[in-house]
Protein backbone atom coordinates (compact mmCIF):
# COMPACT_ATOMS: atom_id res chain seq x y z
CA UNK A 1 0.00 0.00 0.00
CA UNK A 2 1.17 3.11 -1.14
CA UNK A 3 -0.37 6.30 1.01
CA UNK A 4 0.17 10.00 -0.28
CA UNK A 5 -0.56 12.97 1.68
CA UNK A 6 -0.85 16.41 0.69
CA UNK A 7 2.22 15.98 -1.80
CA UNK A 8 3.30 19.75 -3.81
CA UNK A 9 5.47 20.05 -6.00
CA UNK A 10 6.65 23.36 -6.88
CA UNK A 11 8.31 24.26 -10.45
CA UNK A 12 8.68 28.54 -9.75
CA UNK A 13 5.39 29.49 -10.25
CA UNK A 14 4.06 26.26 -12.15
CA UNK A 15 2.27 23.84 -9.50
CA UNK A 16 2.01 20.30 -11.60
CA UNK A 17 1.39 18.24 -8.43
CA UNK A 18 -1.33 20.51 -5.77
CA UNK A 19 -2.34 18.55 -2.65
CA UNK A 20 -2.26 15.28 -4.02
CA UNK A 21 -3.82 13.06 -1.36
CA UNK A 22 -4.56 9.39 -1.93
CA UNK A 23 -3.81 5.61 -1.34
CA UNK A 24 -2.92 2.92 -3.70
CA UNK A 25 -4.39 0.26 -2.13
CA UNK A 26 -2.08 -3.01 -3.93
CA UNK A 27 -2.68 -5.05 -7.21
CA UNK A 28 -2.12 -3.04 -9.78
CA UNK A 29 -4.06 0.81 -9.48
CA UNK A 30 -4.33 3.58 -12.93
CA UNK A 31 -2.84 6.72 -12.66
CA UNK A 32 -4.38 8.71 -15.34
CA UNK A 33 -5.06 12.24 -16.20
CA UNK A 34 -5.01 14.84 -19.25
CA UNK A 35 -1.40 15.84 -20.21
CA UNK A 36 0.36 18.14 -17.53
CA UNK A 37 -2.10 16.40 -15.00
CA UNK A 38 1.53 15.63 -13.19
CA UNK A 39 1.51 12.10 -13.76
CA UNK A 40 5.26 11.56 -14.40
CA UNK A 41 6.00 14.47 -12.09
CA UNK A 42 4.44 12.18 -9.14
CA UNK A 43 6.59 9.20 -10.93
CA UNK A 44 9.80 11.17 -10.37
CA UNK A 45 8.73 12.99 -6.66
CA UNK A 46 8.56 8.85 -6.07
CA UNK A 47 12.51 8.39 -7.71
CA UNK A 48 13.46 11.11 -6.27
CA UNK A 49 14.68 13.28 -9.33
CA UNK A 50 11.87 15.42 -7.81
CA UNK A 51 11.89 17.12 -4.08
CA UNK A 52 8.43 18.33 -3.36
CA UNK A 53 7.95 21.39 -1.27
CA UNK A 54 5.59 19.77 1.25
CA UNK A 55 3.77 16.12 1.62
CA UNK A 56 4.43 12.74 2.55
CA UNK A 57 5.26 9.55 0.54
CA UNK A 58 4.54 6.17 2.59
CA UNK A 59 4.62 2.91 1.05
CA UNK A 60 4.47 -0.31 3.01
CA UNK A 61 4.56 1.73 6.25
CA UNK A 62 8.22 3.23 5.19
CA UNK A 63 8.90 7.18 4.49
CA UNK A 64 9.79 6.90 0.85
CA UNK A 65 10.92 10.53 0.70
CA UNK A 66 13.46 10.20 3.51
CA UNK A 67 15.25 7.76 1.59
CA UNK A 68 18.03 8.69 -0.51
CA UNK A 69 17.61 8.28 -4.21
CA UNK A 70 19.67 5.81 -4.86
CA UNK A 71 18.91 3.23 -1.99
CA UNK A 72 14.76 3.25 -3.33
CA UNK A 73 15.58 0.78 -6.17
CA UNK A 74 17.30 -1.22 -3.32
CA UNK A 75 14.33 -1.07 -1.25
CA UNK A 76 12.39 -2.27 -4.49
CA UNK A 77 11.35 0.53 -5.95
CA UNK A 78 11.86 0.54 -9.34
CA UNK A 79 10.19 2.00 -12.77
CA UNK A 80 10.23 3.02 -16.65
CA UNK A 81 10.14 5.93 -18.99
CA UNK A 82 7.57 7.88 -20.92
CA UNK A 83 10.87 7.55 -23.85
CA UNK A 84 12.08 4.37 -22.97
CA UNK A 85 15.54 4.15 -21.62
CA UNK A 86 17.54 0.73 -22.19
CA UNK A 87 20.73 0.98 -22.26
CA UNK A 88 21.51 0.41 -26.15
CA UNK A 89 25.78 -0.30 -26.04
CA UNK A 90 24.86 -3.18 -23.34
CA UNK A 91 23.14 -6.34 -23.99
CA UNK A 92 19.74 -7.78 -23.12
CA UNK A 93 21.19 -9.34 -20.30
CA UNK A 94 23.51 -6.71 -18.98
CA UNK A 95 20.30 -4.75 -19.22
CA UNK A 96 18.36 -6.27 -16.86
CA UNK A 97 21.69 -7.60 -14.53
CA UNK A 98 21.91 -3.66 -14.29
CA UNK A 99 18.86 -3.17 -12.20
CA UNK A 100 19.90 -6.77 -10.80
CA UNK A 101 23.08 -6.42 -9.41
CA UNK A 102 22.51 -2.55 -8.07
CA UNK A 103 19.40 -2.79 -6.79
CA UNK A 104 19.58 -6.71 -5.14
CA UNK A 105 20.86 -7.53 -1.84
CA UNK A 106 23.79 -9.19 -3.77
CA UNK A 107 23.02 -12.55 -3.68
CA UNK A 108 21.14 -15.21 -5.22
CA UNK A 109 21.51 -16.51 -8.47
CA UNK A 110 21.86 -13.41 -11.04
CA UNK A 111 22.14 -15.72 -14.69
CA UNK A 112 18.95 -17.69 -13.40
CA UNK A 113 16.92 -14.47 -12.33
CA UNK A 114 18.09 -12.48 -14.99
CA UNK A 115 16.75 -15.00 -17.52
CA UNK A 116 13.83 -15.89 -15.91
CA UNK A 117 12.59 -11.60 -16.17
CA UNK A 118 13.52 -11.88 -19.65
CA UNK A 119 10.81 -15.13 -19.85
CA UNK A 120 8.48 -13.19 -17.81
CA UNK A 121 8.32 -10.85 -20.02
CA UNK A 122 8.25 -13.05 -23.54
CA UNK A 123 11.16 -11.56 -24.76
CA UNK A 124 12.35 -14.13 -27.31
CA UNK A 125 15.41 -12.34 -28.45
CA UNK A 126 18.91 -13.83 -27.79
CA UNK A 127 19.90 -12.12 -24.44
CA UNK A 128 23.14 -11.57 -25.87
CA UNK A 129 22.13 -9.42 -28.40
CA UNK A 130 22.87 -5.51 -27.84
CA UNK A 131 19.79 -3.15 -27.30
CA UNK A 132 20.69 -0.95 -29.42
CA UNK A 133 20.14 -3.18 -32.87
CA UNK A 134 16.19 -4.01 -31.15
CA UNK A 135 13.08 -2.35 -32.22
CA UNK A 136 10.65 -0.49 -30.36
CA UNK A 137 9.01 -3.68 -28.75
CA UNK A 138 11.75 -5.69 -27.34
CA UNK A 139 13.18 -2.17 -26.01
CA UNK A 140 10.25 -1.43 -24.38
CA UNK A 141 10.00 -5.54 -23.02
CA UNK A 142 13.56 -5.25 -21.66
CA UNK A 143 12.70 -2.07 -19.73
CA UNK A 144 9.22 -3.80 -17.92
CA UNK A 145 12.66 -6.73 -17.46
CA UNK A 146 14.21 -4.55 -15.81
CA UNK A 147 11.93 -3.50 -13.67
CA UNK A 148 10.62 -6.61 -12.43
CA UNK A 149 13.96 -8.56 -12.10
CA UNK A 150 14.88 -9.67 -8.59
CA UNK A 151 12.64 -8.45 -5.78
CA UNK A 152 10.67 -5.07 -6.77
CA UNK A 153 7.70 -3.90 -4.32
CA UNK A 154 6.31 -1.02 -5.90
CA UNK A 155 7.05 -1.02 -10.02
CA UNK A 156 5.96 2.26 -11.49
CA UNK A 157 5.19 2.11 -15.11
CA UNK A 158 4.90 5.40 -17.09
CA UNK A 159 3.42 4.51 -20.98
CA UNK A 160 5.11 1.37 -21.20
CA UNK A 161 3.10 0.85 -24.56
CA UNK A 162 3.39 3.93 -26.08
CA UNK A 163 4.06 3.90 -29.51
CA UNK A 164 3.28 -0.03 -29.77
CA UNK A 165 0.98 -1.20 -32.16
CA UNK A 166 -2.94 -2.93 -31.02
CA UNK A 167 -1.43 -6.44 -30.42
CA UNK A 168 1.79 -5.93 -28.93
CA UNK A 169 -0.23 -3.59 -26.52
CA UNK A 170 -2.20 -6.39 -25.40
CA UNK A 171 0.77 -8.99 -25.17
CA UNK A 172 2.01 -5.72 -22.63
CA UNK A 173 -0.94 -5.82 -21.02
CA UNK A 174 -0.82 -9.27 -20.27
CA UNK A 175 2.29 -9.22 -18.59
CA UNK A 176 0.94 -5.99 -16.71
CA UNK A 177 -1.47 -8.32 -15.01
CA UNK A 178 0.92 -10.96 -13.96
CA UNK A 179 3.10 -8.75 -12.06
CA UNK A 180 1.28 -8.56 -8.91
CA UNK A 181 0.87 -12.01 -8.78
CA UNK A 182 4.58 -12.79 -9.94
CA UNK A 183 6.68 -10.98 -8.01
CA UNK A 184 4.18 -9.61 -5.44
CA UNK A 185 4.83 -5.79 -6.06
CA UNK A 186 2.01 -3.47 -6.01
CA UNK A 187 2.21 -1.75 -9.96
CA UNK A 188 1.30 1.97 -11.16
CA UNK A 189 0.66 2.17 -14.50
CA UNK A 190 0.60 5.33 -16.58
CA UNK A 191 -1.29 5.26 -19.62
CA UNK A 192 -3.28 7.26 -22.21
CA UNK A 193 -4.70 3.92 -23.87
CA UNK A 194 -8.37 3.61 -21.87
CA UNK A 195 -8.46 -0.27 -22.87
CA UNK A 196 -5.01 -1.25 -21.57
CA UNK A 197 -6.01 0.86 -18.27
CA UNK A 198 -9.45 -0.99 -18.14
CA UNK A 199 -7.77 -4.29 -18.89
CA UNK A 200 -4.86 -4.10 -16.15
CA UNK A 201 -6.21 -2.58 -13.24
CA UNK A 202 -8.84 -2.95 -10.67
CA UNK A 203 -8.99 0.78 -9.07
CA UNK A 204 -7.71 3.65 -11.32
CA UNK A 205 -6.49 7.16 -9.97
CA UNK A 206 -7.69 10.73 -12.22
CA UNK A 207 -5.15 13.62 -11.96
CA UNK A 208 -6.05 17.29 -13.37
CA UNK A 209 -3.39 19.83 -13.11
CA UNK A 210 -1.78 18.35 -10.07
CA UNK A 211 -4.63 17.28 -7.79
CA UNK A 212 -6.80 14.12 -7.79
CA UNK A 213 -10.58 14.12 -9.40
CA UNK A 214 -11.10 10.43 -9.24
CA UNK A 215 -10.77 7.31 -7.78
CA UNK A 216 -12.08 4.08 -6.96
CA UNK A 217 -12.76 1.10 -8.98
CA UNK A 218 -11.62 1.20 -12.87
CA UNK A 219 -15.31 0.88 -14.65
CA UNK A 220 -16.62 3.63 -12.15
CA UNK A 221 -14.29 5.95 -12.37
CA UNK A 222 -13.86 5.98 -16.55
CA UNK A 223 -17.89 6.72 -16.09
CA UNK A 224 -17.38 9.45 -13.64
CA UNK A 225 -18.81 12.80 -14.79
CA UNK A 226 -15.82 14.89 -13.85
CA UNK A 227 -12.94 13.11 -15.51
CA UNK A 228 -15.18 12.91 -19.02
CA UNK A 229 -14.95 16.57 -18.60
CA UNK A 230 -11.47 17.22 -17.46
CA UNK A 231 -10.52 14.30 -20.77
CA UNK A 232 -13.26 15.58 -23.64
CA UNK A 233 -12.88 19.54 -21.80
CA UNK A 234 -16.88 19.56 -22.40
CA UNK A 235 -19.88 18.79 -20.56
CA UNK A 236 -21.70 15.82 -21.22
CA UNK A 237 -24.99 16.42 -21.69
CA UNK B 1 43.06 -14.23 -29.53
CA UNK B 2 44.45 -11.27 -31.79
CA UNK B 3 45.60 -9.39 -29.02
CA UNK B 4 47.57 -12.28 -27.41
CA UNK B 5 49.02 -13.19 -30.50
CA UNK B 6 50.38 -9.72 -30.82
CA UNK B 7 51.49 -9.44 -27.36
CA UNK B 8 53.55 -12.70 -27.72
CA UNK B 9 55.19 -11.01 -30.60
CA UNK B 10 55.46 -7.85 -29.07
CA UNK B 11 57.67 -9.41 -25.88
CA UNK B 12 59.56 -12.29 -27.98
CA UNK B 13 60.38 -10.57 -31.44
CA UNK B 14 60.17 -6.96 -31.08
CA UNK B 15 62.73 -6.29 -29.30
CA UNK B 16 65.65 -7.85 -31.41
CA UNK B 17 64.47 -6.56 -34.41
CA UNK B 18 64.49 -3.00 -33.46
CA UNK B 19 67.45 -0.26 -32.73
CA UNK B 20 67.48 1.01 -29.12
CA UNK B 21 66.06 4.43 -30.23
CA UNK B 22 62.70 2.52 -30.88
CA UNK B 23 62.83 0.46 -28.58
CA UNK B 24 62.46 3.39 -26.21
CA UNK B 25 59.59 4.49 -28.75
CA UNK B 26 57.75 1.37 -28.37
CA UNK B 27 58.71 1.75 -24.27
CA UNK B 28 56.63 5.11 -24.54
CA UNK B 29 54.37 3.61 -27.16
CA UNK B 30 53.37 1.11 -24.35
CA UNK B 31 53.20 3.40 -21.33
CA UNK B 32 51.27 6.18 -23.22
CA UNK B 33 48.88 3.71 -24.50
CA UNK B 34 47.86 3.35 -20.74
CA UNK B 35 47.28 6.62 -19.99
CA UNK B 36 45.29 6.60 -22.81
CA UNK B 37 43.26 3.73 -21.85
CA UNK B 38 42.40 6.05 -18.60
CA UNK B 39 40.71 8.60 -20.67
CA UNK B 40 39.11 5.89 -22.84
CA UNK B 41 37.18 4.22 -19.98
CA UNK B 42 36.31 7.76 -18.83
CA UNK B 43 35.13 9.48 -21.72
CA UNK B 44 34.07 5.83 -23.90
CA UNK B 45 32.49 4.36 -20.94
CA UNK B 46 31.51 7.12 -18.42
CA UNK B 47 30.84 10.10 -20.82
CA UNK B 48 33.40 12.36 -18.88
CA UNK B 49 35.39 14.17 -20.61
CA UNK B 50 38.97 14.95 -19.02
CA UNK B 51 41.40 17.19 -19.99
CA UNK B 52 43.84 16.71 -17.13
CA UNK B 53 45.24 13.52 -17.67
CA UNK B 54 48.48 14.43 -18.88
CA UNK B 55 48.79 16.47 -15.05
CA UNK B 56 47.79 13.46 -13.45
CA UNK B 57 50.52 11.87 -15.43
CA UNK B 58 53.08 14.06 -14.01
CA UNK B 59 51.64 13.44 -10.85
CA UNK B 60 52.51 9.88 -10.75
CA UNK B 61 55.95 10.67 -12.21
CA UNK B 62 56.94 13.01 -10.06
CA UNK B 63 55.58 10.78 -6.81
CA UNK B 64 57.62 7.69 -8.46
CA UNK B 65 60.69 9.47 -8.43
CA UNK B 66 60.45 10.49 -5.25
CA UNK B 67 60.02 7.17 -3.75
CA UNK B 68 62.91 5.56 -5.96
CA UNK B 69 65.02 7.83 -4.74
CA UNK B 70 64.12 8.31 -0.98
CA UNK B 71 63.58 4.91 -0.97
CA UNK B 72 65.09 1.01 -1.73
CA UNK B 73 61.79 -0.39 -2.10
CA UNK B 74 60.97 -3.26 -5.04
CA UNK B 75 59.84 -1.43 -8.37
CA UNK B 76 56.85 -3.06 -8.19
CA UNK B 77 56.04 -1.40 -4.86
CA UNK B 78 56.97 1.54 -5.95
CA UNK B 79 54.57 1.45 -9.39
CA UNK B 80 51.80 0.07 -7.29
CA UNK B 81 52.47 2.79 -4.85
CA UNK B 82 52.40 5.40 -7.12
CA UNK B 83 49.42 4.49 -8.52
CA UNK B 84 47.73 4.65 -5.72
CA UNK B 85 48.75 7.97 -4.28
CA UNK B 86 48.22 9.38 -7.98
CA UNK B 87 44.33 7.71 -7.49
CA UNK B 88 43.76 10.07 -4.22
CA UNK B 89 45.01 12.92 -6.20
CA UNK B 90 43.66 12.12 -9.59
CA UNK B 91 40.19 11.42 -7.88
CA UNK B 92 40.18 14.83 -6.06
CA UNK B 93 40.68 16.72 -9.57
CA UNK B 94 38.12 14.17 -11.06
CA UNK B 95 35.73 15.75 -8.07
CA UNK B 96 34.30 18.61 -9.97
CA UNK B 97 32.63 15.72 -12.18
CA UNK B 98 30.19 14.61 -9.83
CA UNK B 99 28.67 18.13 -10.70
CA UNK B 100 29.95 19.33 -14.09
CA UNK B 101 30.03 17.45 -17.53
CA UNK B 102 31.02 18.29 -20.62
CA UNK B 103 32.44 21.19 -22.04
CA UNK B 104 32.35 22.55 -18.23
CA UNK B 105 34.42 19.37 -16.79
CA UNK B 106 36.50 19.36 -19.54
CA UNK B 107 37.85 23.32 -18.66
CA UNK B 108 38.06 22.56 -15.07
CA UNK B 109 40.20 19.35 -15.35
CA UNK B 110 42.31 21.73 -18.18
CA UNK B 111 42.68 24.24 -15.67
CA UNK B 112 43.71 21.88 -13.15
CA UNK B 113 46.78 20.55 -15.50
CA UNK B 114 47.44 23.77 -15.94
CA UNK B 115 47.45 24.77 -12.59
CA UNK B 116 49.61 21.51 -11.74
CA UNK B 117 51.86 22.40 -14.57
CA UNK B 118 52.70 25.87 -13.20
CA UNK B 119 53.70 24.26 -9.64
CA UNK B 120 56.20 21.89 -11.32
CA UNK B 121 57.68 24.58 -13.36
CA UNK B 122 58.49 25.98 -9.77
CA UNK B 123 59.73 22.96 -7.99
CA UNK B 124 60.43 20.65 -10.72
CA UNK B 125 60.80 16.95 -10.51
CA UNK B 126 63.30 15.23 -8.00
CA UNK B 127 66.09 14.34 -8.74
CA UNK B 128 67.66 13.06 -5.42
CA UNK B 129 68.33 16.58 -4.20
CA UNK B 130 67.48 16.76 -0.50
CA UNK B 131 64.25 17.86 1.19
CA UNK B 132 60.78 16.85 0.40
CA UNK B 133 60.48 18.21 -2.88
CA UNK B 134 63.94 16.05 -3.72
CA UNK B 135 64.78 18.48 -6.20
CA UNK B 136 68.94 20.42 -6.40
CA UNK B 137 70.06 22.66 -8.97
CA UNK B 138 73.28 21.37 -8.29
CA UNK B 139 72.70 18.07 -9.20
CA UNK B 140 71.09 18.76 -12.77
CA UNK B 141 73.28 17.26 -15.09
CA UNK B 142 74.93 15.22 -12.87
CA UNK B 143 73.51 12.03 -13.80
CA UNK B 144 71.34 10.96 -10.48
CA UNK B 145 69.10 8.75 -12.99
CA UNK B 146 66.10 7.42 -11.38
CA UNK B 147 66.44 3.22 -11.08
CA UNK B 148 65.31 0.69 -12.66
CA UNK B 149 63.83 -2.69 -11.43
CA UNK B 150 66.75 -4.87 -11.37
CA UNK B 151 65.57 -7.16 -13.62
CA UNK B 152 64.87 -5.39 -16.26
CA UNK B 153 68.37 -3.15 -16.32
CA UNK B 154 68.61 -2.74 -20.05
CA UNK B 155 66.45 -1.17 -22.56
CA UNK B 156 64.90 -4.43 -23.97
CA UNK B 157 64.33 -5.78 -20.91
CA UNK B 158 62.61 -2.44 -19.71
CA UNK B 159 60.56 -2.33 -22.62
CA UNK B 160 59.24 -6.34 -21.98
CA UNK B 161 58.51 -5.54 -18.20
CA UNK B 162 56.95 -2.19 -19.38
CA UNK B 163 54.46 -4.31 -22.07
CA UNK B 164 53.65 -6.93 -19.29
CA UNK B 165 52.64 -4.17 -17.03
CA UNK B 166 50.53 -2.55 -19.54
CA UNK B 167 48.84 -5.72 -20.41
CA UNK B 168 47.96 -6.09 -16.71
CA UNK B 169 46.01 -2.77 -16.93
CA UNK B 170 44.31 -4.15 -19.87
CA UNK B 171 43.13 -6.81 -17.60
CA UNK B 172 42.29 -4.89 -15.22
CA UNK B 173 40.25 -2.54 -17.78
CA UNK B 174 38.66 -5.53 -19.40
CA UNK B 175 37.75 -7.05 -15.91
CA UNK B 176 36.10 -3.58 -15.39
CA UNK B 177 33.98 -3.13 -18.58
CA UNK B 178 32.33 -6.62 -18.36
CA UNK B 179 31.44 -6.72 -15.29
CA UNK B 180 29.39 -4.44 -12.62
CA UNK B 181 31.39 -1.36 -12.67
CA UNK B 182 30.75 -1.21 -16.85
CA UNK B 183 27.56 -1.99 -16.79
CA UNK B 184 26.72 0.65 -14.01
CA UNK B 185 29.27 3.40 -15.90
CA UNK B 186 27.28 2.48 -19.43
CA UNK B 187 24.28 3.16 -17.70
CA UNK B 188 25.44 6.50 -16.29
CA UNK B 189 26.84 7.59 -19.64
CA UNK B 190 23.19 7.23 -21.66
CA UNK B 191 21.26 7.75 -19.19
CA UNK B 192 21.58 9.35 -15.35
CA UNK B 193 17.89 8.87 -14.47
CA UNK B 194 17.88 5.30 -15.97
CA UNK B 195 21.15 4.50 -14.41
CA UNK B 196 19.42 6.07 -10.54
CA UNK B 197 16.16 4.34 -11.31
CA UNK B 198 18.39 0.63 -11.63
CA UNK B 199 19.97 1.56 -8.41
CA UNK B 200 23.34 2.77 -9.14
CA UNK B 201 25.19 5.36 -7.07
CA UNK B 202 25.79 7.57 -9.81
CA UNK B 203 28.67 9.57 -7.56
CA UNK B 204 30.22 6.02 -6.20
CA UNK B 205 30.27 4.97 -9.92
CA UNK B 206 31.89 8.44 -11.07
CA UNK B 207 34.20 8.68 -8.50
CA UNK B 208 35.29 5.09 -9.38
CA UNK B 209 36.18 5.72 -12.96
CA UNK B 210 38.18 8.20 -12.08
CA UNK B 211 40.23 6.91 -9.15
CA UNK B 212 40.89 3.74 -11.75
CA UNK B 213 41.96 5.94 -14.54
CA UNK B 214 44.21 7.71 -12.24
CA UNK B 215 45.61 4.65 -10.81
CA UNK B 216 46.56 3.57 -14.15
CA UNK B 217 48.09 7.24 -15.14
CA UNK B 218 49.83 6.77 -12.15
CA UNK B 219 51.24 3.50 -12.70
CA UNK B 220 51.94 4.51 -16.26
CA UNK B 221 53.42 7.60 -14.70
CA UNK B 222 56.19 5.09 -12.39
CA UNK B 223 57.20 3.42 -15.70
CA UNK B 224 58.15 6.57 -17.62
CA UNK B 225 60.16 8.01 -14.19
CA UNK B 226 62.50 4.29 -15.26
CA UNK B 227 62.27 4.72 -18.87
CA UNK B 228 63.47 8.17 -19.47
CA UNK B 229 65.77 8.43 -16.06
CA UNK B 230 64.96 11.78 -15.46
CA UNK B 231 62.52 13.80 -15.32
CA UNK B 232 61.68 17.71 -16.21
CA UNK B 233 58.75 19.62 -16.20
CA UNK B 234 59.27 19.62 -20.20
CA UNK B 235 58.07 16.35 -20.60
CA UNK B 236 54.31 17.29 -19.41
CA UNK B 237 52.89 20.38 -21.07
CA UNK B 238 49.77 21.58 -20.70
CA UNK B 239 49.13 21.31 -24.98
CA UNK B 240 49.18 17.46 -24.39
CA UNK B 241 46.34 16.82 -22.57
CA UNK B 242 44.78 18.10 -25.47
CA UNK B 243 46.43 15.98 -27.72
CA UNK B 244 45.76 13.46 -25.50
CA UNK B 245 42.55 14.18 -25.98
CA UNK B 246 42.70 14.25 -29.74
CA UNK B 247 44.49 10.62 -30.19
CA UNK B 248 41.59 8.80 -27.88
CA UNK B 249 39.29 10.12 -29.87
CA UNK B 250 40.97 8.76 -32.90
CA UNK B 251 42.11 5.30 -31.57
CA UNK B 252 38.56 5.08 -30.57
CA UNK B 253 36.82 5.06 -27.25
CA UNK B 254 34.24 2.52 -27.37
CA UNK B 255 36.96 -0.79 -27.36
CA UNK B 256 39.66 -0.38 -24.49
CA UNK B 257 41.86 -1.53 -27.33
CA UNK B 258 41.56 1.94 -29.17
CA UNK B 259 43.95 3.39 -26.49
CA UNK B 260 46.65 1.22 -27.95
CA UNK B 261 45.72 2.88 -31.19
CA UNK B 262 45.81 6.09 -29.31
CA UNK B 263 49.39 4.76 -27.30
CA UNK B 264 50.85 4.86 -31.05
CA UNK B 265 49.72 7.84 -32.25
CA UNK B 266 50.98 9.42 -29.81
CA UNK B 267 54.35 8.62 -29.76
CA UNK B 268 55.42 6.27 -32.58
CA UNK B 269 54.13 8.89 -35.09
CA UNK B 270 56.25 11.66 -33.71
CA UNK B 271 59.07 9.65 -34.04
CA UNK B 272 58.02 8.23 -37.17
CA UNK B 273 57.88 11.85 -38.60
CA UNK B 274 61.12 12.55 -36.86
CA UNK B 275 63.46 9.81 -38.58
CA UNK B 276 61.52 10.87 -41.63
CA UNK B 277 62.84 14.97 -41.28
CA UNK B 278 59.39 16.10 -41.46
CA UNK B 279 58.19 18.90 -38.73
CA UNK B 280 56.79 17.93 -35.65
CA UNK B 281 54.08 20.17 -36.23
CA UNK B 282 52.92 18.65 -39.15
CA UNK B 283 51.01 16.22 -36.49
CA UNK B 284 48.73 19.09 -35.05
CA UNK B 285 47.29 19.38 -38.86
CA UNK B 286 47.45 15.85 -39.50
CA UNK B 287 45.75 15.43 -35.68
CA UNK B 288 43.15 17.92 -36.49
CA UNK B 289 42.29 16.16 -39.87
CA UNK B 290 42.14 13.07 -38.09
CA UNK B 291 39.72 13.78 -35.59
CA UNK B 292 37.22 15.98 -37.79
CA UNK B 293 37.23 12.34 -40.08
CA UNK B 294 36.81 10.17 -36.76
CA UNK B 295 33.66 12.80 -35.67
CA UNK B 296 32.51 12.92 -39.32
CA UNK B 297 32.54 9.74 -40.31
CA UNK B 298 34.03 6.93 -38.37
CA UNK B 299 32.90 7.61 -34.39
CA UNK B 300 33.94 4.53 -32.79
CA UNK B 301 37.54 5.39 -34.00
CA UNK B 302 40.42 3.74 -35.93
CA UNK B 303 40.35 0.60 -33.89
CA UNK B 304 37.13 -0.17 -35.63
CA UNK B 305 36.99 2.01 -38.81
CA UNK B 306 40.34 -0.23 -39.88
CA UNK B 307 39.31 -3.70 -39.87
CA UNK B 308 35.87 -2.71 -41.66
CA UNK B 309 38.01 -0.80 -44.31
CA UNK B 310 40.41 -3.91 -44.76
CA UNK B 311 37.43 -6.36 -45.14
CA UNK B 312 35.38 -4.04 -47.70
CA UNK B 313 39.35 -3.31 -49.72
CA UNK B 314 39.49 -7.14 -49.57
CA UNK B 315 36.18 -7.77 -50.88
CA UNK B 316 37.26 -5.02 -53.89
CA UNK B 317 40.47 -6.58 -54.34
CA UNK B 318 38.61 -10.37 -54.77
CA UNK B 319 35.78 -8.74 -57.41
CA UNK B 320 38.99 -7.31 -58.88
CA UNK B 321 40.48 -10.34 -59.18
CA UNK B 322 36.85 -12.95 -60.41
CA UNK B 323 36.62 -10.02 -63.00
CA UNK B 324 40.06 -10.94 -64.26
CA UNK B 325 39.68 -14.03 -64.07
CA UNK B 326 36.41 -14.30 -65.47
CA UNK B 327 37.71 -12.21 -68.44
CA UNK B 328 40.22 -13.81 -69.71
CA UNK B 329 37.92 -17.35 -69.31
CA UNK B 330 35.54 -15.50 -71.99
CA UNK B 331 38.63 -14.70 -74.04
Amino acid sequence: MIEVENLQVRFGGVRPIDGMTLTFPGGTCGLIGPNGAGKTTFFNVLSGFVKPVAGAVRAFGEDLLGMPDYRRARWGLRRTFQTEQAIEKLSVYDNVALAHEHSGDGRGSLAEDVLGALDFVGLEVDPRSKVGTLGARERRLVEVARAVVGKPRVVLLDEPAAGLPDEETQHMGRVIRQIPEHSGALVILVDHDMSLVSACCEVTAVLDFGKLIASGPTAEVLRDEKVMKAYLGTEET
Amino acid sequence: MVIVALLAFVLAALPSMLSTYWITVFTAVAIYAVVALGLNLLMGRVGLVSLGQIAVLALGAWVAAKLLFDTSLPFPVVILLSGLITMVLGTIVGLPALRLTGLYLALITLMMAGAITVVLAATDFPNGGPGFLAHSESSLGSGATIRRPAVAETDPAYFRYVVVTAALMFLVALWHVRSKAGRAWEAIRQSEPAALAAGVNITLYKLWAFALASFMTGVAGALLAGNVGQLFNYQFPTRDNIILLAVVLMGGIYSIWGALVAGLLFRYLPALLDTWGLPADLLTILFGVGVLQVLLTAPAGIVEQFPKDMARLGRLVARGAGRVVGGVRRA
